[in-house]
């Protein structure tokens, strides 16, 4: 006997099936999440309670203790000045190539856009080693500027093709329109395509930010008396009680996470999509 | 005292030749309007004259200066975008203000001007506005204001009209008339429509496959193509082609008719449009085919020669015709035009 659905209970179906898949999704990003912080924020005597309170104790001993922590707050600086100059210098030097991509015709247009995803497809280990003899020999190992250029090399990709999509995104007639109503090719940039694509820029610039705030290979190879928060704790937590590694978990992921909540709607465009 | 000289520009684009040496000259405060199919150029040259794309030969001279060889910031010109470009970031104010901020006036001047022309446009309601919040219609008019706001020698237009629906179009049409005729500025204005040609130019500069066909006013290159080219694509419904031959007596004959022509060429084709036929009991002999009763006048079109060709009269609406029915259509002939086999039109007195 054939069990006949009628289109409503077809439609009931595929929405419980939606529903149960996003919850899982969710679930899956949010619940490592959820544990990170309620346990970041649990005295070191409950931490290894089980079942957890719901809500977190708002215990902030962990991360006093963290923070206190002999060379945590200097890594915590060195991240900070890193992540900066690295999207200072993305952002520097995408921003135009993503320009000259959006607007100029030139030769070999379309295997410099292959080529600069192609540097991403060297895994960072196997780079670390003749990078790390490069650094000493050239002498700019444990620098955090010598740190930056790395992080510069894995953001610029990005930064590259989320401004040449933003700057796509601005029809050549606004330009063109502001050329021949008075305006240098420079001066229309400045007036006309930056405000316009300034969100963007921005948000590309926290991407970059944020590539290099998280990235531990190269920073944990690269340095050794500046490490980043990412290297010291990568370092240090190996050795210290688990409290530690929760609120040091924590205090690495939730800057990461807010930025990129702040700029998801950019980043979409990336890839070509608008969610508005 | 703002004429403009347009003289031997050629443009290539890769191996395509966009442009192969066009002249064209427009006098102060003309209105000049390019129209073509898409592809024969027009775009492209308004671009050179602007300066957003340059010729590989030629010169363009506004008044007694050439420039040709400046930056479009430094050609002084105006120009309306077919999809407007108005700066989304800008109020209507600032949009209309931009030429005059660039040139560095005063702000009570450009408060006054663009009080001026956005009263002209009718947008003196919508100053504070944002692109985002204005209509297809609003939007051209900010550009129009934009263009118009500098006082320019020369504005270009880029078929500025052809986003708007029909309906607005039409209305756009006739109110751009009205306001470029008060600013007195020379207009150089690009379009694929020949109504919207026809209506708004004081002269129009036909282009195919990258020349100058005919420059004229539409109502002479309406009675006069220049060419066959020029003859089936102004005028809807198009000019009738018949091939004529010459007999010995200097009569040419075709489809039936026999009628006096140019002396000394073997064959031609005859051009007479659709509304210059009347049924006689003599003339072009036609089977009707189809009947259009467009209340104005009826349209008849009957298939002739091999291959079939449409041959069409717009006749009175007060006869009846049915399929398959004989007429004799008789030409007009002082509208009836020859031309070679290059297409290219023979002068024939009628008195000849």
């Amino acid at each position: 006997m054939k069990t006949v659905i009628t289109l409503e209970q077809a439609q009931r179906r595929t929405r419980r099936v939606l529903l149960i898949g996003g919850a899982a999704a969710t679930a899956w990003v949010l619940l490592p999440l959820y544990f990170l912080l309620i346990n970041a924020f649990s005295s070191p005597e409950t931490i290894g309670q089980f079942p957890k309170a719901f809500w977190p104790e708002g215990n902030t001993k962990s991360l006093a203790f963290l923070l206190g922590f002999q060379g945590v707050l200097s890594a915590l600086w060195n991240s900070i000045a890193v992540a900066a100059m690295t999207m200072v210098v993305s952002i520097g030097l995408g921003a135009p190539a993503g320009y000259a991509i959006a607007r100029f015709e030139f030769g070999g247009k379309t295997a410099f856009r292959m080529l600069i995803m192609l540097t991403r497809a060297f895994p960072l280990p196997l780079l670390a080693l003749p990078l790390a003899v490069l650094f000493i020999r050239a002498g700019i190992d444990d620098t955090l500027w010598g740190l930056a250029m790395v992080h510069t090399m894995l953001a610029l990709p990005f930064s590259v093709l989320i401004t040449y999509s933003l700057f796509s995104g601005v029809p050549i007639e606004l330009e063109e329109a502001a050329w021949v109503f008075g305006c240098t090719r420079w001066q229309a940039f400045f007036k006309v395509v930056l405000p316009l694509a300034a969100p963007g820029l921005a948000a590309s610039a926290v991407f970059a930010f944020v590539i290099s705030w998280n990235e531990v290979f190269a920073a944990a190879v690269l340095t050794i008396e500046h490490r980043t928060l990412t290297a010291f704790l990568l370092q240090s937590l190996n050795t210290s009680p688990v409290y530690l590694k929760f609120a040091g978990g924590a205090l690495l992921v939730v800057p990461a996470a807010l930025f990129m909540f702040l700029i998801r709607k950019h980043l979409f465009a990336m890839w070509g999509i608008s969610n508005r | 005292m703002a004429d403009i000289q347009i003289a031997n520009i050629s443009k290539h684009f890769g191996a395509f030749h966009a442009l192969k040496g066009v002249d064209l000259s427009v006098q102060d405060q003309e209105f000049m309007v390019l129209l073509g199919a898409s592809g024969c150029g027009k775009s492209t040259l308004l671009r050179i004259i602007a300066g957003l794309e340059s010729a590989d030969t030629g010169t363009v001279h506004v008044g007694a200066q050439r420039i040709d060889h400046l930056q479009a910031k430094d050609r002084r010109l105006s120009m309306v975008f077919q999809n407007y470009a108005v700066f989304p970031h800008l109020t209507v104010f600032e949009n209309i203000a931009f030429g005059l901020r660039m040139q560095k006036r005063p702000q009570d001047e450009v408060d006054r001007k663009v009080k001026r022309v956005a009263e002209l446009v009718h947008l003196e309601q919508l100053l504070q506005r944002y692109s985002g919040q204005l209509s297809g219609g609003q939007r051209q008019r900010v550009a129009l204001a934009r263009a118009l706001a500098i006082e320019p020698r020369v504005i270009l237009m880029d078929e500025p009209l052809s986003n708007l629906d029909a309906l607005l179009r039409l209305e756009m049409r006739a109110e751009l008339k009205t306001i470029l005729a008060q600013s007195k500025t020379s207009t150089i204005y690009v379009t694929h429509d020949q109504v919207e040609a026809m209506s708004l130019a004081d002269r129009i500069a036909i282009m195919n496959q990258g020349v100058i066909v005919q420059c004229d006013t539409p109502l002479e290159i309406y009675r006069n193509p220049a060419t066959t080219f020029v003859a089936g694509f102004i005028g809807n419904p198009p000019m009738n082609f018949v091939t004529m031959q010459a007999s010995a007596d200097g009569m040419f004959e075709g489809l039936g008719h026999r009628m006096p022509g140019p002396r000394g060429h073997a064959s031609l084709t005859l051009g007479v449009r659709p509304e210059d036929l009347t049924v006689a009991s003599a003339g072009f002999g036609i089977d009707v085919a189809v009947v259009e009763p467009l209340g104005a006048h009826t349209l008849v079109t009957g298939f002739v020669g091999t291959p079939h060709q449409v041959f069409r009269a717009a006749l009175p609406s007060n006869a009846q015709y049915h399929n398959g029915q004989r007429i004799q259509l008789m030409p007009d002939a002082s509208r009836v035009r020859w031309y070679d086999s290059n297409g290219q039109m023979v002068p024939h007195t009628h008195e000849e």
